[in-house]
């Protein structure tokens, strides 16, 4: 069995080790013996469909985050959106996460249009939050990250969060949520690098993409003792920090 | 006499006294807070009067090496040098510095300054300092969780320097993208430094390089040579900017294993030959910016040789300790840069056991993610075991997983000091280990070395 992964924008988009999340979903794989191929697709590259069975979108600078807003808006985003649709698992944090949104409204130029397939709209704020997070999700139980946004992300009637914060400010400070879930799409502000730390949510992704390619398939456990301990330091130094 | 400003030093130095004699460690911060409070522009009033003018090194890797080195360089020239060498390096910091090396009459005692500054700091230690030379090292990905993104430190450091007068001098490493660019065009006149050298190459950007785009046009760059991080040879694929032609050029750098290094300096007066007594191809751009600045000054090429020949690491930067019968090799490890560039030189000295210890606390930076931008697969294939340790070792266990070293080679250990004693009780008698800490793991590291009589504490150094 094989797994192409998408890492979209990976060369201008990869801020504060999300590319561990990379890391980790195909190291997750090769443990298995599955074979894990990672393809980076930038600015100007076109999205072939069909072609990928896992997509991730990780955090960049605003700078960077112009010529990759207008990329997205073309046929790269249409063919996400359908791939998402047809049930293709994705993870976005933080810039990426913004982008698939509405809009993205910085402090200053122009608003950046999303593609709106989470139902959730971002608008600059003042101060930037930056912390430790623990956030409690009925899917994935405990899940630990280090947000780092002055972006408030705000969710719309449909949407659905990844969970409530318990520690941090999670997608705008004020309502408790963070993240948005829409069939086997993850958006949120967790950077650390996610999923090393969070297998529960790696394994789902992986998961979700095997059945979508190979009909149902099971997913054997693995050995999450390093894991487990990593999670364990990081929930731990939240509790210290906030 | 200013008798405010002499008040003011002198409340500086009681304080520096006092600290140290309760044992509160090395006073090298607080009392420019204190003399600041007598005086609040004891800072710019002290930096006025230094002779030959202040020098400010700024950079995110390489500042304290670099700054030290300047120093020697100017102490072999006859000059005698104000200077924050223990790298306290906010205004405070510098302050304190300036404090505790003027007269109690408010006389600075030294013929020129070399000031190391934080990137935060730097807009406000330049205004007040209004330094004849003005060093830039390098832009790196660092402690995002504390200067935020690296575009609002380079807008902050542009502001800056177009506000400088013709009187100041700006040298630049024009083998960094970002810092070329924002020197261009400024009142203040330029000088450039440079590698031209083909044997220290990287075959492609590291994952911790920012994103090689041209400033000023957003179009990728490429490069003819491409040394460490993303400094090297570059020209833009969109406006055609490229790297400006260099003053000062570094050739023919040879690096020694753990021990030293020599390089070829390219002066307008013709080549010089340097002998460094630290290693790595990022002590080699330290090096070539201390020269560089040296030359800048007016300082004579005898003393640059003579300044570097004689240099001595950095307290922590680079540390060699006998304990317990094992050779210790310490260096700090700040930010996936450095990070980096300290394993591409350990590769270099042979492979030994190591020992990383990772803390999370305010002088780290508390996100521990940048541990995810690190190369360490390149220690995946390393004949040695990996240990891990720190307040956040088991963060840096995971990511070795990852990075695919086998269960067998990765030893995850708990704090300081049990991880130190577990790794030397692994190490066979005569051996030797590298120790890789952040910032205050090392600080508690030497702690620890220091109440069992292997290191002085390191005000003393």
């Amino acid at each position: 069995m094989k797994l192409t992964i998408c890492w979209l924008y990976g060369t201008t988009m990869n801020i504060y080790g999300d590319r561990g999340n990379v890391l980790a979903l195909a190291q997750r794989c090769r443990w298995r013996g599955i074979d894990a191929e990672v393809v980076t697709l930038g600015v100007g590259e076109p999205l072939e469909p069909g072609r990928y069975d896992l997509f991730f979108w990780g955090g960049g600078q605003d700078r960077e985050q112009i010529p990759v807003a207008e990329d997205i808006r073309g046929p790269k985003g249409e063919v996400l959106r359908a791939e998402v649709e047809d049930g293709a698992p994705l993870l976005a944090v933080c810039g990426g996460y913004q982008l698939l949104g509405a809009f993205y409204r910085p402090h200053d130029g122009p608003e950046l249009p999303g593609i709106g397939l989470f139902d959730a709209w971002t608008i600059a704020g003042d101060e930037r939050f930056i912390g430790n997070v623990v956030v409690d999700s009925d899917e994935f139980g405990e899940v630990v990250g280090f947000e780092n946004h002055s972006g408030r992300t705000h969710l719309g009637p449909t949407a659905r969060p990844l969970g409530r914060v318990r520690i941090g400010h999670g997608n705008n400070g004020s309502d408790g949520t963070e993240g948005c879930r829409y069939r086997n799409a993850i958006g949120c502000y967790l950077h650390g690098a996610l999923l090393p730390k969070n297998p529960a949510i790696a394994d789902f992704l992986i998961g979700a993409a095997l059945r979508r390619r190979y009909g149902e398939v099971a997913l054997p456990p693995l050995d999450d003792a390093l894991e487990a301990a990593a999670r364990a330091a990081a929930v731990r130094r939240a509790l210290a920090t906030r | 006499m200013d008798p405010r400003l002499a008040l003011a030093v002198m409340a500086g130095k009681a304080s520096a006294t006092l600290i140290r004699r309760l044992g509160r460690g090395g006073g090298t911060a607080a009392p420019g807070v204190v003399a600041s409070r007598v005086d609040p522009a004891i800072l710019d009033k002290l930096a006025r009067q230094v002779a030959a003018g202040c020098v400010v090194v700024a950079g995110t890797n390489g500042k304290t090496t670099t700054a030290r080195m300047l120093a020697g360089i100017c102490a072999c020239a006859g000059l005698r040098v104000i200077h924050n060498r223990t790298g306290s390096n906010l205004v405070r910091g510098i302050t304190a510095a300036f404090a505790a090396q003027s007269s109690l009459t408010g006389r600075p005692r030294g013929d020129v300054a070399v000031i190391e500054a934080d990137e935060a700091a730097f807009p406000e230690v330049v205004r007040r300092t209004r330094p004849r030379l003005i060093l830039l090292l390098n832009l790196f990905r660092d402690q995002l969780d504390r200067y935020g993104e690296l575009d609002t430190v380079a807008a902050r450091w542009g502001e800056t320097l177009r506000a400088l007068p013709p009187t100041t001098i700006v040298l630049v490493n024009a083998d960094d993208p970002a810092l070329a660019t924002l020197t261009e065009g400024l009142t203040a006149p330029r000088r450039t430094f440079g590698l031209r050298d083909g044997r220290h190459q990287l075959d492609q950007l590291p994952h911790a390089a920012d994103a090689a785009t041209c400033r000023r046009c957003g179009a990728p760059l490429t490069y003819a040579r491409l040394f460490l991080s993303h400094l090297g040879d570059y020209v833009c694929t969109g406006c055609g900017y490229r790297r400006p032609p260099l003053d000062t050029a570094a050739r023919e750098v040879a690096l020694c294993g753990l021990e030293e290094l020599t390089l070829t300096l390219e002066t307008a007066d013709g080549p010089l030959a340097l002998r460094v007594g630290v290693p790595g191809l990022y002590n080699a751009y330290n090096a070539l910016a201390a020269a560089a600045a040296a030359l800048a000054l007016g300082l004579p090429p005898v003393a640059v040789a003579e300044g570097l020949a004689a240099f001595r690491s950095a307290f922590g930067r680079i540390e060699r300790v006998t304990y317990r019968g094992r050779r210790l090799v310490i260096v700090l490890i700040k930010n996936p840069v450095g990070f980096n560039e300290v394993l591409r030189m350990l590769e270099m000295g042979g492979a030994a056991p190591t020992l990383i210890l990772i803390n999370d606390l305010d002088a780290d930076g508390r996100d521990v993610s940048w541990l995810w931008d690190v190369d360490a697969e390149r220690l995946r294939d390393a004949p040695v075991p990996l240990y891990t340790g720190g307040i956040r070792g088991d963060e840096m266990a995971l990511r070795l997983k990852y990075a695919g070293v086998p269960p067998e080679r990765l030893v995850p250990l708990g704090d300081l000091p049990d991880a130190l004693d577990s790794f030397v009780d692994d190490l066979p008698p005569d051996g030797t280990g590298f120790v890789l800490p952040t910032y205050t793991a090392m600080l508690r590291l030497r702690e620890v070395l220091a109440a069992r009589g292997v290191v002085h504490s390191f005000w003393q150094d």
